[in-house]
């Protein structure tokens, strides 16, 4: 039998992961920056962050090298798109070829080490006995998760409500105007993409040291640095709108490796149990979802006259177009 | 001292051949450099990726036969990326004009025993036909209602690889194998070991007649790109969309119709494959080829006939780096001559000038 609660607090955890890359891209393109390698900083970052946990036992270790890993990459990126002026699509397509090569480098021979020593999981007393919220969210979650469930209100905070958030909102929107404020757009640029590499980086190591330990070649992220890029669009660039559908998506992973596992439903046989052919259309759901909830993003974009910020992929050159 | 980007007009050719080239040669450095770090021999592993895509006619043959299906993805890419349209799902495409191909005899759609010279057209029509209608999706998504077509285009790639996977371990699955049975000799693209009989040096030398598909197809292209006015067109549209509405260009359309012809080549690379070199389907029929078609179509700048040149490249990187270990090597490799190409890139955009800030301050940009 399945279990709701079960699934949904599994859900919730595997929903950490788009998270952080989904926030960590926000911050990164509400400075105007298109970061398309997250694919790639959280491959690198899971290696990073695994290899470190294995061999040195200690994964809060990890947990910082996989975040400076992704970090870095990230930096590349910032160079060739603002410094160089690079077309960030291709700059970023470029870096998830490169974090993807690099993690599969560095982690050869790494998928037979199997589960590491993992980041402790938490009860939180109280809330964990709220009925329904309670075993879903607090029971016995990673420590990652509620990292997850504390960014979300500081990230919708700080973008908003606060003075550095407005100049991050500037920089991405009217970088000119920005300037002319004595704003530094560069710096703030960089800033906001190495922001977006750290947790890109965080995100591969929610994988790698809680949520599903171990590594598994490309197949640790599967496309979920993608899936976080498309939740932006769906989001409107909001953390918050981010947040409900990462953890949806959290929950369609879940719900696709659980009903695997039970060989009858409502009496009749499971088509999609493990091992039979028909579980291939289960494994297109979240991208064809992402699909869904990307037109539906767009169709409100349009509506309502919203969307990306105005100068998101477009290099700022004192001076010259994109004021 | 302060170092300024001035842009410039024009950049002459041999400024760009020489930057690709110091690109490439750079880019396999850093990759050096890396190797060399995690423990490998980078003077052996290249001297081996040379021998083994150019040793001798067998490897060359080979490396032809490499190049072939990133011919035909490369010129995918290039065609889209021509209006800025980021098609990232040339892999899916390819698995789809590989189903699409394999359906006519797997079906059967055709009956046994029609000769080659039905059996074959009909395949590379279903090929493109099945690439061009998944690339249909982000472009109709794209030209109405402005959906980001990278977003789609590579959640389509996840879709297409669970689709064949589907079949492939499913319907058509010969005896629970993760492939299909073998095709039909009718279904064959004629190789050029086939007519060893004739002429003795042939034997053994694996390129197909899909490589003939892939020169033709640069041949059209480079034509219709520079001679025409849909070549004319698309150019407006790349350089500036908003203007060429304005000038009384459907835009809308172009979008549809670029991204289902550059799906239909994505198309007709799998259709090429499967019936050139694997003939069977498999889900492990790509290693990558619509994903490196990206970089081969940027190496050359969008260029038909380079993307040839750039194909051959590759195809020696994907023959040769099978064998080398740890895999991800070709992948890392690929990504760092990418970034050198981008970074090369700003010499041929902006004129670099070294000045004291006094004088950098006096001129005012435009």
């Amino acid at each position: 039998m399945i279990d709701l609660t079960l699934i949904l607090a599994a859900g919730v955890a595997s929903g950490t992961v788009l998270l952080f890359a989904a926030i960590g891209e926000i911050f990164a393109e509400r400075a105007g920056v298109l970061n398309l390698g997250v694919e790639g900083m959280m491959l690198f970052g899971a290696v990073a962050g695994f290899s470190v946990a294995a061999a040195t036992g200690n994964p809060w270790l990890g947990l910082v090298v996989a975040m400076l890993a992704g970090g870095l990459l990230s930096l590349l990126h910032a160079v060739m798109a603002i410094h160089l002026r690079a077309e960030q699509v291709i700059s970023g397509l470029a870096l998830t070829f490169l974090g993807t090569g690099l993690a599969r480098v560095l982690g050869d021979g790494l998928s037979s080490v199997g589960a590491v020593a993992t980041l402790p999981r938490l009860t939180v007393p109280l809330l964990a006995e709220v009925p329904l919220i309670g075993p879903v969210l607090f029971r016995e979650q990673s420590v990652l998760t509620y990292v997850g469930f504390l960014l979300v209100p500081l990230a919708v905070y700080w973008i908003d409500r606060t003075r550095p958030g407005l100049h991050l909102r500037a920089v991405g929107e009217r970088p000119a105007a920005a300037d002319a404020q004595g704003i530094d757009v560069v710096r703030l640029r960089y800033l906001y993409v190495l922001v977006g590499g750290l947790l890109a980086g965080l995100a591969g190591a929610t994988i790698t040291l809680a949520i599903s330990p171990g590594w598994f070649g490309d197949q640790t992220t599967n496309g979920r640095g993608w899936i976080a890029i498309g939740l932006v669009i769906f989001a409107q660039w909001s953390p918050l709108r981010a947040a409900l559908g990462a953890y949806l998506f959290g929950a369609i992973f879940r719900f696709i490796i659980d009903i695997q596992g039970v060989p009858a439903v409502l009496g009749f046989p499971n088509p999609f149990q493990a091992g039979r052919s028909a579980t291939f259309f289960l494994e297109m759901l979240p991208y064809a979802f992402v699909i869904v909830v990307v037109v539906i993003g767009s169709r409100e974009a349009l509506r309502r006259r919203v969307g990306a910020p105005a100068a998101l992929g477009i290099p700022y050159v004192r001076g010259e177009r994109g004021g | 001292m302060i170092v300024r980007l001035e842009p410039r007009a024009t950049a002459p050719r041999w400024l760009q051949a020489a930057l690709t080239l110091a690109a490439i040669v750079v880019a396999l450095a850093i990759g050096a450099v890396i190797l060399a770090f995690v423990g490998g021999d980078p003077v052996r592993a290249y001297l081996h990726i040379f021998d083994a895509a150019f040793g001798d006619i067998g490897v060359l043959s080979d490396t032809l036969v490499k190049a072939t299906p990133l011919i035909l993805t490369g010129l995918a890419c290039a065609l889209a990326f021509r209006m800025r349209l980021w098609n990232i799902g040339a892999e899916g495409q390819f698995l789809l004009g590989a189903w699409g191909a394999g359906a006519i005899v797997l079906v059967p759609i055709l009956p046994a025993g029609m000769p080659a010279f039905v059996v074959i057209p009909a395949m590379m029509v279903a090929g493109a036909l099945a690439g061009g209608a998944w690339a249909f999706i982000p472009g109709i998504l794209k030209a109405r209602l402005g959906v980001n077509e990278i977003i789609t285009t590579l959640m389509l790639n996840y879709i297409a690889l669970a689709w064949l996977q589907f079949w492939v371990f499913g319907p058509w699955s010969e005896g629970g194998f993760q492939q299909t049975g073998p095709f039909p000799r009718e279904a064959w693209l004629p190789r050029l070991t086939d007519f060893a009989a004739q002429i003795p040096v042939l034997a053994g030398l694996t390129t197909h007649l899909g490589l003939v598909f892939a020169l033709v197809a640069t041949a059209i292209m480079s034509v219709v790109l520079s001679r025409t006015r849909w070549g004319y067109e698309m150019r407006l549209i790349g350089d500036n969309a908003r203007a060429a509405r304005y000038a009384g260009i459907n835009v809308a359309k172009y979008v549809i119709v670029v991204f289902v012809i550059s799906g239909a080549l994505a198309g007709l690379a799998g259709m090429s494959e499967v019936s050139g070199v694997v003939h069977r389907l498999q889900d492990r029929i790509s290693p990558g080829y619509g994903f490196t078609a990206i970089i081969i179509a940027y190496l050359a700048r969008l260029g038909p006939w380079r993307v040839v040149l750039a194909s051959i490249l590759f195809g020696a990187l994907i023959l040769a780096g099978r064998e080398i270990q740890p895999s991800g090597v070709p992948a890392m490799i690929q990504g760092i001559i990418l970034f050198c190409l981008i970074a090369s890139d700003v010499l041929l955009r902006y004129r670099v000038r070294v000045g004291r800030p006094a004088e950098a301050t006096a001129t005012a940009p435009t």
